[in-house]
C-alpha cells in the first residue's frame, strides 16, 4: 500500500498555474529525488508535502489520512539555508526539540531533563561528526557543518518523512559527496521516507530509489505561463545505480534543456 | 601612495579624533576672551574658568534655598523620567510589536492603529497630558512613551517579520507551539534589535523630556537650563548641555556593550552598529 499519495494536485498562484494533474504514490522507505528546471514547481510540491501550502485542487494523503494544513513534527524539513537557529549554539540547537516537548511554557530544560537531552544530542553530534563544534554558533560553522547540524536537528523528532529542499545546493563538490554519503547512511539506518529536491541530476540518480521529473508538457508560445508543470518522468531506480543510469541521466538532461528552450521560444 | 590607501596609526587616530574638539574649544576660548576683554561683565560667552566654577557650585555646593546639590538632584530627576519612559516603551515594543509581527490576527488588529498613533506629533499631546495627569511626573513619562513607543513597536514588528520563514517552519516541525516559537525563536533573536531601537530612541526621548521639563517642572536638567536662561546664565547652560551630552553618550555605549556581551551570536560577523 502506498505511504504518501498525491491525488490530482493543482496549484495556482493567482492567475498563474504552477502545478497541474500531479498524481503520485510513493511507498514507505522510498528515497524519492525530484528534479526539474527552475520555476517548474518542484519546491512548491515539497511545500505541499510539508503543509506549508495547500493545493488549489486535489489532496495529499499520508498513511491514508489527509495531511494537516500546517507543518508538524512527523514531517521533518531541511532547507538550503536558514535551517538552524543562529542565536543558539550547536548543542542548544539540538536540545531545542526536547525543550519544546517537555517544557510547554518556559521551553527550557533544567537538571536531569537537560542532562538527558544533552546526552542524546552528544550521541547525535558524534554521529554527524560535529562533536568538536558543540559550543559554537552556526555563523562560526562552514556551510557543510551547518547542513549537518540542520539534518541532525530534523532527525531528532524521528519524523516519518524527511523533506530536503536542495540541501546540498550551496556546498562545495567534495563536501557534497560527504553529505550524500551521510544522508544515505541515515536513510538506511532509519528507513525513513525521504523526498529530496535537487538541481543536480547525477545526485538525483546516485541517491534516489525513485526519481521524478517536473516539467511543463503543454506550451503556449503566446502565453508562456498559461500552463503548469506536472510529473513527466517517474523512474524507479535501484539505489546506487549511478553507473547504469549515467547514460539515462545524460539523455534526460538533454531533454530538460531542450524543453526548457522550447518553453522560452 | 594614494590618499585613500594611507592608514593613520594609533596615535595619529586619537590626535585626529581630538582635533575638532580642540579647535572648537580654542576658538571658543579666543572669542570669549576677546569679548571679556571688552566688557568683563559679558554674559554671552563666559570663560572656561567661569563655567568650571558654575559647574562646581552646582555639583558640590548645596543650594542655599533647598540644600540640594542641584546638578545631582536635576540629573536624578531627569534620568528617572527618561529611563522609566524608555523602559515602558521597550515593554510596549515587545508586548505589541512581537504579536503584530508574528501573529496574523494580531497584526490585522494592531497595525492600522499603531500606524495612526505614530503619526500624532507627540508635543501636541502634551497639553492633553497636563490636563489629564497634572503637571507631575506621570505626564512627562507618558510624553516620552507616546513619542518613542509607536516607532519602536513598528520597528520591532518589522524585525520580527524579517526572521526567515524557514526558521519558523523548522520550529513547527520540531514541535513548537506559537508561544514556544515566541519564547525560543523570536524573542532571543530580536533582543539585539530591541537594544538598537532603544539606542536610536534615546535622542527623541531626550527631546521630549527636555521639552516637558521646560514647560512645567520643578526640577530636572531641562528645567534648570530654561530657568537660568532668564538670567542669561550661559556659564550654567553650556556645562549643563555638555553634561547631558555626556550622559546620552554613556547610555548609548552602555547599551551597546550590554548587547555585545549578552548577544554574542549577533555580533560575531560584525556590521552591527
Amino acid at each position: 500500500m502506498s505511504f504518501v499519495e498525491a491525488q490530482n494536485i493543482w496549484v495556482r498562484y493567482g492567475d498563474a498555474p504552477i502545478l497541474e494533474r500531479v498524481s503520485i504514490s510513493v511507498e514507505r522507505g522510498t528515497l524519492c529525488t525530484i528534479v526539474g528546471a527552475s520555476g517548474c514547481g518542484k519546491s512548491t510540491f515539497l511545500r505541499l508535502l510539508l503543509g506549508q501550502e495547500r493545493p488549489t485542487r486535489g489532496r495529499i494523503l499520508v498513511d491514508g489520512a489527509a495531511i494537516p494544513g500546517e507543518p508538524t513534527p512527523d514531517r521533518g524539513i531541511v532547507f538550503q539555508r536558514y535551517s538552524v537557529f543562529p542565536h543558539l549554539t550547536v548543542m542548544q540547537n539540538l536540545t531545542l526539540p526536547a525543550a519544546f516537548e517537555r517544557s510547554p511554557v518556559l521551553s527550557r530544560l533544567f537538571g536531569a531533563a537537560k542532562r538527558e537531552a544533552e546526552e542524546a544530542a552528544d550521541a547525535m553530534l558524534v554521529k554527524i561528526g560535529l562533536a568538536h563544534a558543540r559550543d559554537r554558533y552556526p555563523t562560526q560553522l562552514s556551510g557543510g557543518m551547518q547542513q549537518r547540524l540542520a539534518i541532525a536537528q530534523a532527525l531528532l523528532k524521528r519524523p516519518k518523512i524527511l523533506l530536503l529542499d536542495e540541501p546540498f545546493g550551496a556546498l562545495d563538490p567534495g563536501i557534497r559527496l560527504d553529505m550524500q554519503t551521510l544522508l544515505l547512511s541515515i536513510w538506511q539506518e532509519t528507513g525513513m521516507t525521504i523526498f529530496m529536491v535537487t538541481h543536480d541530476i547525477s545526485e538525483a540518480f546516485r541517491l534516489g530509489t525513485r526519481l521524478i521529473v517536473f516539467d511543463k508538457v503543454r506550451h503556449d508560445p503566446q502565453h508562456p505561463s498559461a500552463y503548469g508543470a506536472t510529473i513527466t518522468y517517474d523512474l524507479k531506480l535501484k539505489n546506487g545505480s549511478a553507473l547504469d543510469a549515467a547514460k539515462t541521466a545524460q539523455l534526460l538532461a538533454a531533454e530538460l534543456i531542450s524543453t526548457d528552450k522550447a518553453a522560452h521560444v | 601612495m594614494r590618499l585613500i590607501n594611507q592608514q593613520p596609526g594609533r596615535g595619529e587616530k586619537i590626535l585626529l579624533g581630538a582635533l575638532l574638539f580642540l579647535i572648537v574649544i580654542v576658538a571658543y576660548g579666543i572669542a570669549s576672551s576677546l569679548r571679556l576683554a571688552e566688557n568683563p561683565d559679558d554674559k554671552l560667552l563666559p570663560s572656561l574658568g567661569q563655567m568650571a566654577k558654575a559647574f562646581y557650585e552646582f555639583a558640590f555646593v548645596p543650594d542655599v534655598r533647598s540644600g540640594d546639590y542641584l546638578l545631582w538632584s536635576d540629573t536624578a530627576a531627569s534620568l528617572g523620567r527618561l529611563l522609566s519612559g524608555i523602559a515602558i516603551s521597550a515593554l510596549l515594543a515587545i508586548g505589541l510589536g512581537v504579536p503584530a509581527g508574528f501573529i496574523p490576527r494580531a497584526r490585522a488588529g494592531l497595525a492600522p492603529f499603531i500606524a495612526a498613533v505614530s503619526l500624532i506629533p507627540p508635543i501636541t499631546v502634551l497639553p492633553i497630558l497636563f490636563i489629564i495627569f497634572g503637571l507631575g511626573e506621570t505626564s512627562k513619562v507618558v510624553l516620552i512613551v507616546i513619542g518613542t513607543a509607536p516607532v519602536m513597536v513598528r520597528y520591532l514588528a518589522q524585525v520580527v517579520t524579517e526572521i526567515p520563514q524557514e526558521q519558523i517552519i523548522k520550529a513547527a516541525t520540531l514541535g513548537a507551539s506559537t508561544w514556544q516559537m515566541i519564547v525560543r525563536v523570536v524573542l532571543p533573536q530580536i533582543m539585539p534589535k530591541l537594544i538598537t531601537s532603544i539606542r536610536l530612541s534615546l535622542a527623541p526621548a531626550w527631546i521630549f523630556l527636555i521639552s516637558a521639563e521646560a514647560i512645567a517642572s520643578t526640577g530636572g536638567l531641562g528645567y534648570r537650563i530654561f530657568l537660568v536662561r532668564r538670567y542669561l546664565a550661559m556659564d550654567v547652560i553650556l556645562p549643563y548641555v555638555a553634561w547631558i551630552t555626556l550622559i546620552a553618550f554613556a547610555l548609548d555605549r552602555l547599551l551597546y556593550l550590554y548587547s555585545k556581551r549578552q548577544h554574542a551570536w549577533a555580533h560575531i560577523e560584525g556590521g552591527a552598529l
